[in-house]
């Protein structure tokens, strides 16, 4: 197909049609009509899904997989059998791995086949790890943590051998990582992400998320669980920044413990379940008073209506029974009636909200950090890296265990996943609702953060299998917001949600359970992308390395797109901008989108592709000038498109690969 | 698919700290069950990971000797803990809570029984007697599993024990309602049955933050992971609801206003 259409564009171009003003339209054919993309919310999904009724397996459980490529699974080294793999961080060509019992560097140049380089034995859970230059991050929580690195535990809850905080590892010889601090918190660290500021090059920042109990004071100074209230250095309701000297990193210390959560009213619900709306209708239906409180809408109690239209009538001068005219006049002023009431209450809530966070994610190029904790989903603003400071928060109705935060590329949506169950408890059974263990999905407006949608892997496992929303990052493929997320046991999958109110699962990979007799705690800890392939940190079967394959729910130039990207290190929990090169790849992975959704004639998509195509064989002043026209064609079409920005887009890319001369 | 390359390191020294540890009856995570695998030149890789698997399931196994009674304890009291809970959660629908009580309520029920089945497989896994919970309207009878040895032993929750684990104080335990409690919120209806489900669930949940703290503060506790996750995961969970029922609670408290 290809060839002819080439063909006809070939004639074309002889015959001038391409260097006069406008591309034309001219270079018609059947093919040039020909769409084959199609917007993924119409693709049909695998049915049924294979992903159920998998055989169990340590290493030989059954597989389903759709629309990726497994390069590599390699099981944990010995030393790490049957402890957790945890989260991973990248630096070159290498992928970190934490595990319960210390980490485990992969040289990963070849994804096809790993290669062990270190596996260093430090236990302590969960040893999440996070990199910058030369420097390893990793968390430490659980009591069997020692600062030697010992693999016997700590036998007393007061002890001076206890590592509960940040371990400091050099790795400038990454095949001899020299362990050279630690930072001591007083929950330790369950997670922690690592600040770049942009304005300060002498210091990285690492904050501090723990979840578990505060420590004994004997143990570690200064650790109280009093309130803020009794102590003001209670260590409840409030993260830790550790200032980590770039100079000097065997200084690292505590910097800063902001109260993120201070007079945190627990904010309105999100939107009312069907349920509740059907409640709130039944009333209005019955003549009941409805009124917006807290952000929700609610039956006002008839005592409280009854108050309001004492009011109202003393208000009139009248006495006894309200008039119809009074109610109507409540109806009309309830919810002035009901800020007024609040207000003169004080604080509506005395609740503190959330005292810890389980994950922060940083993003700082958009000056955002998402900040999982507790029952609120926080947003912060992190311009100043030492005072971070909460300028919105969400609760969810559906009383998630808010776990941890994703935004997409432009800052504009965010992503929380609910841990509901701390990950090691089958929660995507058939009985479970798609609502809970999920993510929910919210578009951040003018600061606030405006409830979309939820998502969730949905195929049925069994109750042998942990299964929970859990981490993952995005997929740069340009022009669309596309994650690779993991759920334990419920294996990984790839989602669209450019739309967050209709998110799209586009693939996936799932194996059988451990074992059908019993839940043993596995499956994907955390899948990344790094630099075109999805490295997947198995739980207790090792390392699996994917690649996603070209669909109709993603396309060649798409993935070639993406491939474009790269980055010389990531750590999940600090989200770095996507900025795709000018390209060829990226002008197609447009072009393919503009098709798929519908938004230019195909006829003028094929002919622009085929003009690049085109463009690409030629050299010089020629490729420079039929770009350029490439460039104008489109600015004149992209009136006609509802995107407009994307097909500008396309002509800012053309520009500029015009520019960049052969 | 099966990348079947990679290393056996074992350190030499660290592999002699396990068996001495082991040896003297010390046993923790890393002990390892089955002896190195050295020779990566002729190794098979089905047997590799055949043997891999097998290392797999005794360090498991191993792992599972590294508690103490205080983990034990806190495992039994906390499905008996749970199981109010269940009982509490349970008359949400019938008493005619809220909708968003009701979800809170089915969302306890489904945390909660999976934490107790969770709990009970740490128990059997570590031959410990399993308590076995049931529940008759707001009456909780525990009942320890057959070990096979013996007869399961029923208890009525407020009657003396004959079990290996004498679980009859369960009062005792931080943040049990009485018996006269329970039938009080059996006995109230729609908001009245919200105000003291929440309050009665939030002083429930304290107590089970309590017995977290409690097993945390004692020498040589939670020092098995499992363990550990298993306590953090249920004090993250229960502070996090305390937080949303006291603002549920708030809000009933302005809307009475």
């Amino acid at each position: 197909m290809r060839t002819s259409v080439l063909a006809l564009l070939l004639a074309a171009l002889l015959t001038g049609a391409l260097s006069c003003g406008t591309t034309e339209d001219s270079a018609r054919g059947e093919e040039l009509q020909h769409t084959e993309l199609v917007p993924i919310t119409e693709l049909e999904r695998p049915s049924p899904d294979p992903r159920v009724g998998l055989a169990a397996g340590l290493f030989d459980a059954e597989e389903a997989i759709w629309n990726l490529n497994m390069l590599s699974t390699t099981p944990p080294p010995e030393d790490f059998i049957a402890s957790f793999g945890t989260d991973l961080a990248f630096t070159g060509n290498y992928a970190i791995q934490g595990n319960y019992n210390g980490f485990i560097v992969w040289d990963i140049s070849n994804p096809a086949e790993p290669e062990l380089v270190v596996d260093y034995l430090c236990p302590a859970s969960q040893s999440d790890v996070s990199v910058y230059g030369d420097l390893l991050f990793v968390s430490g929580e659980g009591l069997e943590g020692r600062l030697d690195c010992g693999t016997h535990g700590v036998s007393t809850s007061v002890s001076e051998e206890r590592l509960r905080g940040i371990r400091i590892f050099d790795i400038s010889d990454i095949r001899n990582p020299e362990y050279i601090s630690n930072v001591q918190t007083c929950r330790g660290s369950h997670t922690h992400s690592v600040l770049v500021d942009p304005n300060d090059d002498e210091n990285i920042y690492v904050y501090v998320s723990g979840s578990a109990p505060v420590r004994p004071e004997e143990e570690l100074p200064g650790c109280t669980t009093a309130f803020p209230d009794e102590d003001p250095d209670s260590p409840l309701f409030r993260i830790e920044v550790i200032q980590v000297p770039l100079a000097s990193p065997e200084l690292a210390e505590i910097a800063n413990s902001p109260r993120i959560f201070d007079d945190l009213e627990a904010p309105p619900t999100r939107d009312l379940t069907p349920e509740e709306r059907e409640v709130v209708e039944r009333a209005r239906e019955q003549g009941r008073f409805v009124g917006e409180m807290m952000g929700q809408e609610r039956v006002i109690p008839n005592g409280m209506a009854s108050y309001f239209l004492r009011q109202i009538v003393e208000e009139r001068g009248g006495s006894g029974a309200p008039t119809a005219a009074d109610s109507t006049e409540l109806r009309e002023r309830l919810p002035e009636l009901i800020d007024d009431m609040l207000s003169a209450r004080g604080r509506a809530s005395e609740a503190l909200g959330p005292n810890q966070c389980h994950d922060i994610t940083l993003y700082p190029e958009v000056g955002l950090a998402g900040g999982a904790c507790e029952g609120y989903g926080l947003l912060l603003d992190i311009t100043n890296p030492l005072e971070p400071k909460r300028i919105d928060a969400v609760a969810d109705s559906n009383f998630a265990y808010w776990h941890s935060a994703t935004f997409n590329n432009d800052g504009t949506t965010v992503i929380f996943t609910d841990e509901w169950g701390g990950g090691t408890q089958a929660k995507c059974r058939d009985t479970d609702p798609y609502e809970w263990g999920a993510n929910a999905i919210y578009s951040i407006e003018d600061g606030k953060m405006v409830f979309q949608s939820y998502f969730k892997m949905d195929a049925p496992q069994t109750e042998t299998e942990n299964c929970v929303a859990h981490n993952g990052s995005l997929i740069p493929i340009p022009g669309r917001d596309i994650m690779v997320q993991s759920w334990y046991q419920g294996g990984i999958n790839v989602f669209d949600f450019t739309d967050p109110a209709n998110p799209v699962e586009i693939a996936f990979h799932d194996r059988g359970p451990i074992s059908e007799d019993q839940l043993e705690v596995g499956g994907s800890w955390s899948i990344y992308w790094y630099n075109g392939v999805l490295v997947n940190s198995e739980i207790a079967r090792g390392l699996d390395i994917f690649e996603l394959l070209p669909s109709d729910f993603v396309t060649e130039n798409e993935i070639a797109a993406s491939k474009t990207v790269r980055m010389e290190y990531f750590n999940p929990q600090g989200q770095p901008m996507f900025h795709w090169p000018a390209s060829f790849e990226l002008v197609r992975a447009y072009l393919d989108q503009l098709e798929r959704d519908r938004e230019m004639e195909i006829r003028s998509i094929n002919t622009i592709r085929n003009g690049i195509k085109e463009a690409e064989n030629r050299r010089g002043t020629a490729r420079q000038s039929l770009l350029m026209q490439l460039a104008d064609d489109l600015v004149i079409r992209a009136d006609q498109s509802p995107n407009k920005d994307k097909v500008k887009k396309i002509a800012a890319v053309l520009e500029e690969l015009a520019s960049g001369g052969s | 698919m099966l990348n079947f390359y990679f290393h056996f390191i074992i350190k030499k020294t660290l592999l002699f700290g396990f068996i001495l540890l082991c040896s003297t009856g010390l046993i923790f995570v890393s002990c390892s069950g089955s002896a190195p695998v050295t020779d990566a030149e002729t190794y098979q890789p089905e047997r590799d990971l055949s043997s891999l698997e097998e290392l797999y399931w005794s360090r498991l196994a191993e792992a599972r000797l590294n508690f103490i009674q205080a983990d034990v304890d806190f495992m039994t009291d906390m499905i008996v803990h749970h199981a109010q809970a269940l009982i509490m959660s349970r008359l949400a629908p019938e008493n005619d809570a809220s909708p968003v009580v009701q979800t809170l309520a089915a969302r306890i029920i489904n945390a909660q029984e999976g934490e107790i089945a969770t709990m009970q497989k740490w128990l059997r896994d570590r031959g410990q007697p399993v308590p076995l919970v049931h529940i008759e309207g707001v009456e909780l009878m525990i009942r320890t599993e057959d070990s096979g040895d013996d007869e399961g032993h029923e208890q009525h929750h407020a009657h003396h024990s004959h079990g290996h684990h004498d679980m009859s104080h369960h009062e005792d335990m931080p943040g049990m309602l009485t018996q006269e409690q329970l039938e009080h919120l059996a006995s109230v209806r729609g908001s009245e049955f919200d105000r003291v489900f929440l309050e009665y669930m939030i002083e429930h949940h304290e107590g089970a933050v309590i017995m977290v703290q409690e097993l945390f503060d004692a020498d040589g506790a939670a020092n098995d992971s499992e363990t550990f996750d298993l306590a953090s995961d249920i004090h993250a969970e229960q502070v996090t609801e305390i937080n949303r029922m006291q603002w549920m609670l708030d809000q009933m408290a302005a809307d009475i206003e």
